[in-house]
């Protein structure tokens, strides 16, 4: 079983390598992105609010595979910068991944009580002093847990890049296919892999909320 | 209206909101305009790159496609019901040797990316001397993948209801997969609905997943379309095309959930209660 892993070792090295740049650069994309259509999300502007909600509407309903279509396919029809497929593959993560990046964060906004605010507002605490010692505190406690699945949803959607020419964690089985190795055996050290990965994502999540929990 | 970060805006505020309102506005119109300038220079526009619409063996390929994604998504769809219901069902047996087997497969499953599993099925299966061909290594995938999501929020649902009613039905006698069968299951499938027919939009937007292993759906009717020579290889408009197909069954089905759902909150009076209402769905339609 082990010799799978060992002959095979520059297929899993390098799929293993690409899913977690992938992870990572697309991660970092998609928090600032859902960020920032959080923020237009839940702003007074309804221009910004239409806005914010038109992009989560149409980014979740499509599938990811036709946003990887489009970078992989459309996009180097328009003659634009000419970018990696390595690259377009993050971007169709981030696009992707980003709706539901705003969607988690205006949730945990809108879990806070109004009357919170309204408090501090009271007290003459100025906009962002509110947003920072009063909202935020209470909204990352409801905002963790269905984060760490938007992330690890992310995580194993990188796999769908392995159909578009990105080597990755998701083409080792097709490529050990081709070198007619067990695939059992290599389905099995991929799952593995995978489980390696996630492991980390909610034993963070299980100290944050276990942190967090105390109050409220 | 008082929001949980803004105070209800003031003249100046109310004039800066405006300014910046249309401040967006301008940028958005700019982005489009570019994107839609891109589009006019590389020829996306032109007549030749979308006659393709206008024949008839195209037309009906295209609902082929159509046909081939709705064929894969309602199969799946109700081996995934059967398999979630059975599986949820064996989680919350008194028997532990149902109990614990069922939650590692769910476990599996769920942890498992789809791709590997379809991947898998699709060049792993002939190797144990199994043809599953192209349809069924998807339908199959899809049904392992959603079946177990759909057992948690079956499990769920159950566990939402509330103990009274098993008591009660416990007190007439029912014998135990009665009282699962004839007053757990049909209330917690009420509560969970919203839930299930989100999971079904998942279940359809995976679907897409076939193109990766050349299941003939619109993602791959897409890309031959798209290759036609005689048409310049109109891939932007088929693309286009092909992505307000999928948005509009999409959003179909999302607002059934989202009708549900209002349904649901309208009766809820007696009824069992949903797991917290603020983060629920919220995650929906996430995967792939």
């Amino acid at each position: 079983m082990i010799e799978l892993l060992v002959d095979n070792r520059d297929l899993f090295i390098t799929g293993f390598q690409n899913t977690v740049l992938l992870f990572i650069f697309a991660s970092i994309g998609a928090l600032a992105l859902g960020t920032l259509l959080a923020g237009m999300r839940v702003s007074p502007v309804p221009v910004l609010r239409l806005l914010g909600g038109g992009y989560v509407m149409i980014f979740r309903n499509t599938p990811l595979t036709l946003v990887f279509f489009f970078f992989a396919f459309a996009y180097p029809r328009l003659e634009l910068v000419d970018v990696s497929f390595f690259t377009r593959a993050v971007l169709a993560l981030i696009a992707y991944t980003a709706a539901f990046v705003c969607e988690v964060l205006r949730s945990g906004i809108n879990t806070v009580d109004v009357g919170q605010s309204e408090a501090s507002r009271a007290l003459g605490f100025t906009f962002t002093q509110t947003l920072i010692a009063i909202v935020v505190p209470q909204a990352i406690r409801s905002v963790v847990p269905p984060m760490t699945s938007v992330l690890i949803a992310l995580l194993k959607n990188t796999t769908i890049a392995a159909g578009f020419a990105v080597a990755e964690a998701g083409q080792i089985t097709p490529a050990l296919s081709e070198r007619g190795a067990p695939l059992l055996i290599g389905m099995l050290w991929v799952a593995i892999g995978f489980a390696v990965l996630i492991i980390p994502l909610t034993a963070t999540q299980r100290t944050l909320e276990k942190r967090w929990s105390v109050a409220r | 209206m008082s929001s949980v970060l803004y105070d209800v805006p003031g003249p100046r505020a109310q004039a800066r909101h405006k300014a910046l309102g249309v401040l967006a506005a301008f940028g958005v119109i700019a982005l489009i305009g570019f994107v839609a300038y891109r589009f006019w220079v590389t020829g996306q526009f032109e007549g030749a790159k979308w006659e393709w619409l206008l024949y008839e063996n195209l037309q009906l390929g295209l609902l082929d496609a159509l046909g081939a994604t709705l064929r894969a998504f309602v199969v799946a769809a109700l081996l995934a019901l059967v398999f979630g219901l059975l599986f949820a069902v064996a989680r919350l047996s008194e028997h532990a040797w149902l109990r614990s087997p069922a939650f590692a497969i769910v476990e599996f499953f769920r942890a498992i990316p789809l791709v590997i599993m379809i991947f898998f099925l699709y060049y792993a299966a002939p190797q144990a001397g199994l043809q599953l061909g192209v349809f069924w290594s998807l339908v199959v995938g899809l049904t392992l993948y959603n079946g177990s999501v759909l057992a948690e929020v079956f499990r769920a649902g159950v566990l939402s209801v509330p103990r009274g009613q098993r008591e009660a039905a416990n007190a007439l006698g029912l014998r135990r997969n009665q009282v699962m069968r004839a007053v757990l299951l049909p209330q917690a499938v009420r509560a969970m609905l919203p839930t299930i027919v989100s999971q079904l939009v998942i279940l359809l937007k995976d679907t897409a997943l076939g193109f990766l292993i050349t299941y003939q759906e619109l993602l791959f009717q897409a890309r031959y379309l798209g290759s036609l020579a005689e048409f310049e290889r109109p891939i932007i408009p088929t693309a286009l095309v092909i992505g307000a197909v999928y948005i509009t069954l999409c959003i179909a089905l999302s607002s059934l959930a989202g009708y549900l759902e209002r349904r649901n909150r309208h009766r809820q009076r007696g009824g069992p209660q949903l797991p917290t209402p603020d983060m629920r769905g919220v995650t929906a339609g996430l995967n792939a």
